[in-house]
């Protein structure tokens, strides 16, 4: 090849490089695309398939407690409330536990541990639901059923008020033993979004405040908190929104009752849990797209969660990347 | 004085707490592997890998549950990762922060935390329902669903390592973007897509609640991808809950198994990323 000719261009090899183009272009495009329409195709197939319980039972869908295949009466109350109870205890027992996690490894641990940790903490993360139901079922309930549950309804129970929610024999299975599966399993989520976050706060913010005689915590509490609150706050929505719809882990040790218990101790039954049990064997469209409809709820409320949490942690992104 | 007491005490106290709750975690895995090695180590044996899923009250193997699991695992990755690696390249290589690019970035992260059981649901809908019958290609499908946004967000993350320069120097060379991405950003990022493959592996092949109604299970060997087709979770939520006691070791056997492999993939997922580091910094 002569010098001259190395700058011209072929006109078929330009050619051929556009049309490569546009097809490689359209293939990411269409990929991308996709990835909306799987959105709107889960949409509009729930609803669809939802639609024949919720024209015929209305809004008392949502308010009705009973649950009879028999007689094919299906309310959601029972179902939502499970949903709500579990997931709302296993937040108030992770998100404390979470964030020591997270400041243990930004804060405090020296240097050599930090990497075993928080793989330790990622690997926990990674352990698929099921196997938390087969050991919740098998370990953790019994464990509960022996040396907590009895405690709980001898030294709770008669008490006023607080009292009711821990009544009724100690079956191991129920409400508060699904929810303290659930805390350990959104656990290592939350701490590894915390951490995330906290190592965003610029190290010169911590310095100033050691700088000034702050201790560890106030540091911790008064500087890196603050900084950091919109995405600790969606660190725990995402894993709010993981613990609304946690399946496996749930359906194995919630028992499995469509009541409204005020006793924790009782079985119940998650949106989620309801339809992993009951969807194959379900007789009957209005069965089956009660079911269906459990799962629109189900998709609803993530929807909202997720998203909300995905939103501030964009904001965060986005805070992180002009300040630093 | 006081006051400075009480802040150092109240540091200590907090300090103490986050080392406590730290350790909490670490026992909760410690204590969930240990029962997995305890309970699944008891029932290993070569009849795992050779003998179909017994009937209640007999001795069997996992043989055709594995066999299935690997089948809608590869089928669904097959699937599921070009469609991700593509449309992750769209949101690294051409979206930008366009408008486009920024919503499906958004749909894509609410997909990635979506509960599992409603892909079920999803799949059943418009794959069970038009076909009249539950299928293997059922729950592989179910899986392509789950792996599709693992996929987008890796590669997306793994296409923005590759330096600004390399970039550039193609398109001096005078390259259109689908050249330098084919022959310049693919190579330079192939072991963080690597990444990405493995880890949605991971995520795809511990799921359960998707497989429930779409590939249902099936008690003996089968081939066809047209029809009900045996895998570990399903068998092992099954087992579990059974009151034979063969049945219940199996569904540990399984689940030693399930978690090994994905442990392994996750391992295996941050060795490539933190070979990856040094390249990452500079």
């Amino acid at each position: 090849m002569d010098q001259a000719s190395a700058f011209v261009i072929e006109p078929r090899h330009a050619a051929r490089q556009r049309l490569g183009e546009r097809i490689f272009r359209g293939a990411t495009v269409a990929a991308a695309v996709l990835v909306l329409v799987l959105l709107g195709g889960v949409t509009i197939a729930l609803i669809k398939g939802a639609w024949p319980a919720l024209s015929h039972f209305k809004l008392e869908f949502l308010t009705r407690q009973i649950w009879n295949p028999v007689t094919e009466k299906f309310g959601a109350l029972a179902a939502i409330y499970g949903t709500l109870v579990t997931s709302l205890i296993a937040m108030a027992v992770a998100i404390p536990l979470s964030f020591g996690i997270s400041i243990f490894l930004t804060e405090l641990c020296p240097a050599w541990l930090k990497r075993p940790v928080g793989v330790a903490v990622e690997l926990l993360a990674a352990v698929p639901s099921i196997i938390f139901g087969i050991w919740g079922l098998f370990v953790f309930a019994p464990i509960l059923q022996r040396h907590v549950q009895p405690w709980l309804i001898d030294t709770l129970g008669p008490l006023p008020g607080v009292g009711a929610l821990f009544q009724g024999p100690p079956f191991g299975i129920g409400i508060l033993t699904a929810a303290l599966v659930l805390a350990i399993m959104v656990l290592p989520f939350i701490a590894s979004v915390m951490r995330d976050v906290f190592e965003t706060v610029p190290d010169v913010l911590r310095e100033s405040a050691y700088g000034l005689g702050a201790t560890t915590w106030e540091v911790i509490w008064q500087v890196v908190l603050p900084y950091s609150r919109t995405g600790v706050v969606g660190g725990i929505m995402l894993g709010l929104g993981r613990a609304l719809g946690e399946t496996m882990a749930v359906t194995f040790v919630i028992g499995n009752a469509h009541r409204v218990s005020t006793s924790l101790l009782a079985p119940g039954t998650t949106i989620s849990a309801s339809i992993a049990n009951e969807f194959t064997e379900a007789v009957g469209d209005l069965y089956t797209s009660s079911l269906i409809a459990l799962g629109v709820l189900l998709f609803l409320i993530t929807f909202a969660v997720i998203a909300a949490a995905r939103l501030m942690l964009r904001r965060l992104d986005r805070k992180a990347l002009t300040s630093v | 004085m006081s006051r400075r007491l009480t802040r150092k005490s109240a540091n200590i106290v907090a300090l103490a707490l986050s080392v406590g709750a730290t350790a909490v975690g670490l026992l909760f895995l410690g204590a969930i592997l240990w029962t997995l090695l305890k309970n699944g180590l008891a029932g290993m044996s070569v009849h795992l890998f050779t003998q179909m899923t017994p009937p209640p009250g007999s001795a069997g193997g996992l043989l055709n549950a594995i066999f299935g699991s690997a089948v809608m695992t590869v089928i669904g990755i097959a699937i599921g990762a070009p469609v991700g690696v593509l449309a992750g390249t769209f949101l690294a290589e051409y979206g930008g922060n366009s408008r486009m690019a920024t919503v499906i970035r958004f749909v894509n992260d609410v997909l990635l935390s979506a509960p599992s059981i409603i892909v079920g649901l999803f799949v059943y809908q418009v794959v069970v329902v038009p076909m009249g019958h539950f299928s293997a290609i059922a729950g592989a499908l179910a899986l392509a669903v789950i792996a599709i946004p693992v996929t987008v967000r890796t590669t997306e993350d793994m296409l923005r390592l590759v330096p600004q320069g390399m970039k550039d120097a193609s398109t001096a060379l005078g390259a259109y973007p689908w050249r330098t991405t084919l022959s310049v950003i693919y190579p330079a990022a192939r072991s963080g897509i690597l990444t990405g493959l493995l880890l949605a592996i991971a995520r795809v092949s511990g799921e359960t609640a998707p497989l429930l109604f779409t590939a249902l299970n099936d008690q003996f060997w089968s081939q066809n991808l047209n029809a009900p087709m045996a895998n570990l979770p399903v068998v092992i939520y099954l087992f579990a809950q059974s009151p034979y006691p063969e049945w219940q070791q199996l569904a540990w056997s399984g689940a030693l198994l399930i978690t090994l492999t994905i442990l392994t993939l996750s391992i295996s997922a941050r060795v490539v990323v933190s070979a990856l580091q040094p390249t990452r910094r500079t």
